[in-house]
This record gives C-alpha cells, structure tokens and sequence, in this order.
C-alpha cells in the first residue's frame, strides 16, 4: 500500500491543526497531516438498477478534497522490515518493551537512506467487530508512529493505514493465528527515481 | 388478543375490537393512540409467537411468506394450532386472505411473486400487530471475498435481490443509508487509504466526503438527512467528527485516546452514541450532536459493548457485546439499563419499524447476514449473496 505524502507548508498546517485543536488534545498526539490535493470528487459507481425500484405500487407505500495516493511515485518494499513486525496484546495498542528492538531497526532503516518513508499497517484479530477494530488498527499504527517520531524520525516520513481485521497474517481461529494477526507491519517506501 | 397486542408493543390498539375491516381502516388505525407505560425489557425476546398457519402457496411464495412472518414473530403451524389463518394462491399473482381475529383479503398485482408475497406478509404483519411490515424493505452490506477486498451491496431484506453499487476492487466497509433516499456513505480502500464515499445510487455519482490523513470510517447520517457523524483520526486519534453532508461545518466532537467508533444518532438528533474506553474499560458512550461532555451509558452485564444502533423510535439501543472470544447482539432502553441478550452475533441494525435487527452471524467463523425478531428472539440467516456479507445496514 502506498502512500504519497507531499504537502508544502506542513508544519504550518500541522501547527495550525495542533493550535485549534489545543484546548483537548491529549498529551504527545501528533496530527495526522494532510494527503495532497487533488481532484478525487467526481467519480462514478454502478447505479442500482432502475428495475428494482420499478413496479412498487406494491410497497404501498472539507472538507477540501485530498488526493488520491500515487503509486507511481513509490516502490513498496514488504520484505525489508517483515522480520520487524510488532505484535500486541489482545484488546490493546501498547506497545511491549519486548517490541522496543523491532522499533530500533526499524528506525535505523529509516535513518540509512533520508529518501525512505514508511508505511505502518495496523491489523487486528478476528475477536472484535469490524469498525471497532478499524480504529483499533489505527491505534497499533499511531502507537508505532509516535514512538517512532520519539526515536528521532520526522513524522512527514511516516504513513499510517488500518486495515482492521480484513488482512489477516494468518488464518486459523486460535491464539497462535491471532497472536499473529495483532500487529503492525512495516512497508519501506524508496521514492522511484524521476517521479 | 386485546391483551396480547397490548403487551406486545406496550400500548393499546383498536384491533382487538375489530373483526372485520377495510384496509384503509387498517391503515389508519396503525397509528394507534399512546401508552399504557409497562415495563418494556421484559417483552424484549420473551414473547411468544403469534401461531399462524399456511395454505395454499408453494415454492417462492410459500418462502417468502413463512420468511417474512417468522422474522416477525409468527410461528408457521398446522391449521389446529393456529390463531390466525392465511391462505391464497399464486396464479402468476398473489391472491392472499388472512382470517382470525383480523379478517382481510386483496389481490397483488404488478411486480414479480416475490414481491407480492412480501407485500401480502406485510398487510398480515400490520393487520395482526399494527405494526408495518418489513418486507418491502432493503439493506445495504459488505460483501467480501477471500484476500480482504469487496464491494457494497443492496438488496431486499431477506439478501435477494442483490446487486453492487461499488465496483473499487479495493475492502470496503460501513455502508450507511440517507434517510429517505436512495443514497449511500460507505468507507472504501480504493484510494489506499480508509475514506469515506457518498454515492447517489440512482445516478452512480459519487464523491468524497472524507478522505484525511488516517482514518475516515463509520459514517453515520443524521435522522435529518442533514448531517454525517464519522470516525476520523486526523488530529491523532480515532475520533467521532461530524459535519454536513457536503463535507462543511466539520467539528471534532470526542478527543479520548480510546479508539471511539461506531457512532449512531438519536431519532431526534439530539445525540451522538458511539463505543469508547473510559477508565480502561469499554463503554458506550453519548454525546450532544453539538458538541459538549460525553455522558457514559450503563450496560450492566454486558462486557466489551459496541456497535451501538438507536431504534427509530427511540425507545432502544441494540449492540453487542464480548461473549468469550466472539459477541452477543444485545437490547436495552435507550436511557441505558440492565440489556438483553439475544444471540451470538454482530453490528445490529433497526428495521424502520424498530422491532427487527439485521446483523451478521458466524457460521464456521464465516460472516452470514440474519434477520432477528428482538421480541421473539426468532431468527433466520438471510440468503448469502457473494462471499462473507456483514455490516449491514437497514434502509430507513
């Protein structure tokens, strides 16, 4: 999964973002920033089909738009860190001092090579509802991210994905597989040369 | 049958004087007048079946009828046992009598078998109970398939009639219906990243409502048609967010590190219900649509409650709630209370009449959409469409 973060002026409007939203913001969130702009409004879906409404006598009765990601400017490296993904306890996104090297070389892949970025994918097992864990694997994803801004990493290098419990990293039904599937996985970002 | 119905919905009706009416008495008379305050939790999944019987359809019509009926709290018996009658034929078109303490008879015409056998279970529904009928009604859904991807799809309540109304190739989720429109938010990974879709379903235009750095999901319409609720985790955290359908006015309402989700609006729109984490534990939760302090809602017995639904009659809360490693769809007032468990399930959704749920049961720990009368506590897996279908959501 790719991610294309690009944005001119983003520490302004990460500011901008961190002054509004002062009043309640809890201690050490970082925002979120921006996805570029671009036109992703107008699109088309296949219409529900006329017919099925047809005949019903019988039922007697901002948010500015940002930009799609662009593939084409990144190449998904899914091997490099796929020794260092973390895992969670049930129900939880803290992450474990036993995650805490993973993190580190994590942190040093980044530190290798300024053009990287990465993409933290947070995931969940299946005991839990879907939305529920949507957000959940947004939480696995930020915890990484801010313990990573913590190591030193600027945070515009860093993306973050949540994919619930719809990308399972093993199949089965017990803790083994789930153990497994509570996880984040990081993808290395190498930016494609003239894009 | 004065006192059954009295019980059944907790206030009287002119039915139970009525043996013989015209439809449009029927209809008129299914606004019946207030309230005889009960307690009403303990109707929710105790009571009894209405005992109907079925004669004279067969194949389609005879599984629609006994469908309908029984997700509404009939059980299909033999003529001797049974307190009320239906019969009829099905000669290219519907012809259906009901007898009993409520009398009627009507020929359907103009759509297909399907369709007039669900209209027919809807004249018994609203005749015998006072209630309308369900099964002219729609659904939206996910549809997934092996690998995590899927597309929305709409049917009629029972999963027939299906059809896609997204073509991302790409996992989708949260389908949410505009109030009286044929218009849908759902959250899709079409552009890699979680974000929120409107799509007019009779036009196929659709746009972005949401699509922020993070996490843009579970939108949920006001009753109003007006505004949407949703989860963004653009400030940091996933939170609840609200703003108008065309994306203005969007304010930040809830500022936890509890991953909020879920959100669901009060029928008057005054409130915001929604699952979150207070002191370490998980709570549902409401907040003024306006913004203001959340209050915690009481749900005594229930572990792990989320995906809260308000009934459209603001009487009730259904959600589940963490049984073992898997959930229960559970009822309560929605002031907050003692719920009550129905069965295993997940994401509970309000029929438009407020006594029936669609939600998604696991077969083989495969998702399979079910339909639950919440006073019978009956229920029956709906027809799979495509996959592991799950999230649904009930057209209002």
């Amino acid at each position: 999964m790719l991610k294309k973060l690009i944005y001119s002026g983003a520490i302004a409007m990460a500011a901008a973002i961190v002054a509004t939203g002062c009043a309640h913001k809890p201690v050490g969130v970082t925002p979120i920033p921006p996805r570029p702009e671009a036109n992703v409004g107008d699109q088309t879906a296949p219409t529900y089909p006329q017919q099925q409404l047809a005949n019903q006598s019988v039922t007697s009765q901002p948010l500015a738009e940002n930009g799609p990601f662009d593939p084409s400017k990144w190449t998904q490296d899914r091997d490099a860190l796929a020794a260092n993904t973390i895992h969670f306890a049930f129900d939880s996104a803290v992450i474990r001092d036993s995650e805490t090297a993973n993190l580190q070389a994590v942190a040093a892949a980044l530190n290798s090579d300024k053009n990287l970025n990465l993409m933290i994918e947070g995931n969940c097992d299946e005991r839990g509802t879907e939305e529920y864990n949507r957000s959940l694997g947004e939480r696995r994803a930020e915890a990484a991210r801010e313990a990573l801004v913590g190591m030193g990493i600027d945070v515009n290098r860093l993306h973050t994905v949540s994919y619930g419990k719809d990308k399972p990293a093993e199949h089965g039904h017990d803790e083994a597989a789930w153990s497994k599937n509570r996880r984040d996985d990081f993808v290395l970002l190498h930016p494609k040369t003239g894009a | 049958m004065k006192n059954m119905i009295k019980n059944l919905f907790g206030r009287p009706c002119l039915f139970g004087f009525i043996t013989t009416v015209a439809f449009v008495a029927i209809t008129e008379s299914a606004q019946c007048q207030s309230a005889i305050p009960i307690n009403p939790t303990i109707q929710i999944g105790l009571t009894p079946p209405i005992p109907i019987s079925i004669e004279g359809f067969e194949g389609e019509a005879l599984s629609v009828l006994e469908f309908d009926l029984y997700v509404q709290g009939f059980s299909i018996v033999p003529a001797s046992q049974a307190q009320y009658h239906i019969s009829g034929s099905e000669g290219g078109n519907i012809v259906g009598r009901l007898s009993g303490a409520q009398n009627f008879s009507r020929s359907y015409n103009g759509a297909s078998i399907r369709r007039e056998a669900h209209a027919f279970a809807d004249d018994v529904v609203l005749a015998v109970t006072g209630k309308k009928g369900i099964g002219q009604t729609k659904i939206a859904f996910k549809a997934e398939e092996a690998g995590g991807s899927g597309e929305i799809y709409v049917s009629d309540f029972d999963g027939h009639n299906a059809q896609a109304v997204t073509a991302d190739g790409a996992i989708v989720a949260a389908p949410a219906w505009v109030p009286g429109r044929l218009a849908l938010f759902y959250t899709s990974y079409k552009l890699g990243n979680p974000d929120i879709f409107y799509s007019d379903l009779s036009t196929g235009q659709r746009r972005v409502l949401a699509a922020f750095g993070g996490l843009n999901t579970s939108a949920a319409v006001s009753p109003d048609g007006q505004r949407v609720a949703m989860v963004l985790s653009r400030s940091g955290d996933p939170n609840i967010w609200v703003c108008n359908t065309d994306g203005s006015s969007l304010r930040q309402l809830t500022h936890t590190r509890a991953d909020d989700s879920c959100p669901c609006w009060s029928p008057n729109g005054r409130w915001i219900c929604y699952a979150t984490k207070i002191h370490s534990r998980r709570r549902l939760a409401k907040i003024s649509a306006d913004g203001g302090e959340p209050e915690a809602l009481s749900t005594t017995g229930a572990p792990d409650p989320t995906e809260p639904d308000w009934s459209p009659d603001g009487k009730w809360i259904a959600f589940c709630s963490q049984s073992g490693d898997y959930f229960n769809i559970c009822v309560m007032p929605a002031e907050g209370s003692e719920p009550v468990v129905l069965v295993s399930g997940e994401h509970p959704s309000w029929s438009p009449n407020s006594r029936t749920l669609v939600y998604n049961d696991l077969i083989h720990y495969h998702p399979v959409l079910s339909v639950l009368d919440v006073f019978t506590k009956q229920h029956k897996n709906a027809h799979n469409v495509a996959g592991e279908d799950s999230e649904p959501a009930w057209e209002k």
